[in-house]
C-alpha cells in the first residue's frame, strides 16, 4: 500500500504547492487574447510584452529599486543591532535579560494595528513619512525580535571555551564578539539575514501607511494598488508579481535547509 | 548590578531603544488614544477626553461585532486547517524517499511568496469571467460563472483557503521538528509486536506529537489574527463587511476615516486578544526561557 500511496501523496502536495502560482506566472507570458480565453489556454505564447509594459507603463523598476534599498538596509542594520543584543543575551547572566527576551517574544506577536497609529505619528513628527529612513527604521524595529531570537539560538551553540580564553588574555567583550563569535556564527548570521530580508521584502502594512507617494513605494504596495479600477491589467500584474517573487523563490531553493532551521528556531522559541 | 551585567546594558541598548520607541511606547499611546476623541478631518475638535465612550460605542457597533465574528471564524478555521494540512505534509516529509529535498522545497514555495502576490494570484483564479476556479467548476458554460469574491460566504472561504495555502508549510515545519524527536526505537519495538502502519500512527506518532501540534496551532492562531494583506487585496473587507476582519476595520477607521480615537479602541481590543494568546504561548514554551541556564 505504501509504495502506491507515497507517490500519490507526493504528487498531491507538489501540485497543491506549485500549481496555483505556476498558473499565475503562465499568465504573464500569455498574449492579451490568451489571457481572457475560455476555455483557458494552458501553454502560453511566451511573449514578454507584459513584462515590457509593466516596466514602461507601470514603473516596475522603481518599485524594485525601492524594495531592494529598503530590504537591504533593514537587513544590514537589523542584523548588526540584533547581533549585539543576542551576544548579551547568550553571554551574560542577569535575570532582566531573560525578561527582555520574553518582551521581544510578546512584541513580535502583536498585530500591526496595535502600534500603527502612534508609529505613524512618530514618523510624521520626525518628517520621515514618505522617506527611506522612516520605513527602514520601522522595519528594523519590527524585525529585531526575529533577528535576536534566531541569532541567540545560533550564538548559544558556539563553544564558550575559545572566547573564555580570549577574555582571560585581555580581550574585551566587543573584541570577543567581533573576532570570535561573529566569524564562528557566520552561518547563523546568514540565516537570520535571509529571514529578515524576506520579511522586509514582503512587508505590506507599514509600507502602505508610511509610503503614500508612488515614486517611493515598495513592490508589495505597488502590486496591491496596481492601477485599474474596472479592468485589471492581469498580464502586467502577473509579470510584476513574478519579478517580485523570483528573488524569494531563488533564496528559498538555494538556502532551503538554513531557512527551515532558522524558521524552526524562530517558531519554537519565537 | 554586577560589573559584567552593566556591560550587557550597552549591548542591549540599541535594540531596546528601537523596540521601546516603535513597539512599547506605541502600544501605550494607543491605549491612551482609545480614551480620547480625535478626528483627523476635524482638527479643531482637538483631543477630547471621553473616558470609555469609544469602548461603549464599540460594544454597540454592529460592524465591529460582525468584524469580531468574522475574525474569530477566520482565525479558527484557518489555524485548524493549517495544522491539519501541515501535519499531513510533515508526515510525508518525514518519510524517506527519492526527491524528498525537492518536495520540501516545493512546500516552502507558497511560504516564500509575498502575501500581496499570492492574494492577487487568488483574485485572478477567482475572477468572475475567466478565472480558473469558474472553469474548473462550471466548464465552458460561461452563463453559470459566478464571482466568488462577491458572495459573502464564498469570499470568506476564499480568504481562509488562501491563508491555508500560504502558511500550512509553516505549520508543517513545526510538526516536522516534533516528528524528528520521536525515537525510531519505539517504531521498531511496535513492529516487533506486530503493529501496522495505522496503529503506529495512532498509538505512537499522534500522542507524542501532541505538544508540537498544539504549538503549531497556537502559533498559527496568533499569526492569523494579524491577517490584513489578504483582505486588503482580495476583498477590501467586502462584500458588505463579510470579510472585514478586525485589523482591517481598525486600519480603515484610523487611516481611511481618520477616526483616531475610535480606531485606537479597536486596536486596543485586538491587542488585548493577542496579548492573551501570547501569554498562553509563553506559558507553553517560553517558560523555558526564564529558567536559569536556558540562555548562557
Amino acid at each position: 500500500m505504501k509504495t502506491f500511496l507515497l507517490p500519490l501523496a507526493v504528487a498531491a502536495v507538489g501540485i497543491y504547492s506549485l500549481l496555483p502560482f505556476l498558473w499565475f506566472v503562465l499568465a504573464s507570458w500569455k498574449s492579451p487574447a490568451q489571457l481572457t480565453a475560455i476555455p483557458p489556454v494552458i501553454v502560453p505564447e511566451f511573449h514578454w510584452g507584459f513584462y515590457r509594459s509593466a516596466i514602461v507603463n507601470y514603473g516596475l523598476l522603481g518599485y524594485i529599486e525601492n524594495s531592494a534599498i529598503v530590504a537591504a538596509a533593514t537587513t544590514v542594520v537589523s542584523i548588526a543591532i540584533g547581533a549585539l543584543a543576542a551576544y548579551a543575551l547568550t553571554r551574560f547572566h542577569a535575570a532582566w535579560l531573560r525578561w527582555y527576551l520574553l518582551v521581544l517574544l510578546c512584541v513580535s506577536m502583536f498585530p500591526q494595528i496595535a502600534v500603527a497609529g502612534p508609529v505613524w505619528r512618530i514618523l510624521d513628527a520626525l518628517g520621515w513619512l514618505n522617506r527611506y529612513p522612516g520605513i527602514i527604521v520601522a522595519y528594523i524595529s519590527f524585525s529585531l525580535p526575529l533577528a535576536i531570537w534566531i541569532l541567540s539560538t545560533f550564538f548559544k551553540e558556539l563553544p564558550y571555551e575559545i572566547e573564555e580564553a580570549a577574555l582571560v588574555d585581555g580581550c574585551t567583550r566587543a573584541q570577543a564578539l567581533r573576532r570570535i563569535v561573529l566569524p564562528l556564527a557566520a552561518p547563523g548570521i546568514f540565516t537570520a539575514a535571509i529571514l529578515v530580508f524576506i520579511y522586509a521584502w514582503n512587508e505590506f502594512f507599514f509600507a502602505l501607511i508610511i509610503l503614500t507617494s508612488p515614486p517611493l513605494q515598495t513592490l508589495p504596495v505597488g502590486i496591491a494598488l496596481f492601477p485599474g479600477e474596472y479592468t485589471i491589467p492581469w498580464g502586467e500584474l502577473a509579470a510584476a508579481s513574478a519579478i517580485a517573487t523570483l528573488p524569494l523563490i531563488a533564496l528559498t531553493l538555494l538556502f532551503q535547509r538554513r531557512i527551515v532551521r532558522g524558521l524552526s528556531a524562530g517558531a519554537v522559541k519565537g | 548590578m554586577k560589573r559584567a551585567d552593566r556591560a550587557a546594558v550597552w549591548f542591549v541598548l540599541p535594540s531596546l531603544f528601537l523596540v521601546a520607541l516603535f513597539s512599547i511606547y506605541p502600544i501605550c499611546a494607543s491605549v491612551r488614544l482609545g480614551f480620547y476623541r480625535t478626528i483627523l478631518m476635524l482638527p479643531w475638535l482637538g483631543e477630547k477626553f471621553v473616558g470609555l465612550e469609544n469602548y461603549a460605542d464599540l460594544a454597540t457597533d454592529a460592524v465591529a461585532l460582525q468584524s469580531l465574528g468574522v475574525t474569530l471564524l477566520f482565525v479558527g478555521a484557518s489555524a485548524t486547517m493549517e495544522v491539519l494540512v501541515g501535519a499531513g505534509m510533515a508526515l510525508l516529509l518525514n518519510e524517506s524517499f527519492r526527491g524528498r529535498g525537492l518536495v520540501r522545497a516545493a512546500v516552502l514555495v507558497p511560504w516564500a511568496i509575498p502575501t500581496v502576490v499570492s492574494s492577487q494570484m487568488w483574485r485572478y483564479i477567482f475572477n468572475y469571467r475567466y478565472g480558473l476556479f469558474n472553469f474548473l467548476v462550471f466548464g465552458r458554460d460561461t452563463s453559470r460563472y459566478i464571482a466568488p469574491l462577491a458572495e459573502p460566504w464564498l469570499a470568506r472561504a476564499a480568504i481562509i483557503f488562501a491563508d491555508v495555502w500560504k502558511t500550512s508549510s509553516f505549520a508543517a515545519l513545526i510538526v516536522l521538528a516534533g516528528l524528528q524527536t520521536i525515537p525510531d526505537e519505539l517504531y521498531e519495538a511496535a513492529e516487533v509486536d506486530g503493529a501496522g502502519a495505522w496503529q503506529k500512527l495512532r498509538r505512537i506518532t499522534l500522542p507524542l506529537l501532541k505538544p508540537a501540534l498544539l504549538l503549531a496551532l497556537l502559533f498559527r492562531t496568533i499569526d492569523a489574527f494579524k491577517v490584513f494583506d489578504l483582505v486588503f487585496v482580495m476583498t477590501q473587507g467586502g462584500p458588505a463587511d463579510a470579510t472585514n476582519v478586525l485589523q482591517f476595520y481598525g486600519y480603515k477607521k484610523i487611516f481611511a476615516e481618520g477616526m483616531i480615537g475610535y480606531g485606537s479602541a479597536i486596536a486596543v481590543g485586538v491587542f488585548l486578544i493577542s496579548l492573551a494568546l501570547a501569554l498562553l504561548y509563553i506559558r507553553l514554551i517560553g517558560a523555558r526561557v526564564l529558567e536559569p541556564g536556558a540562555a548562557r
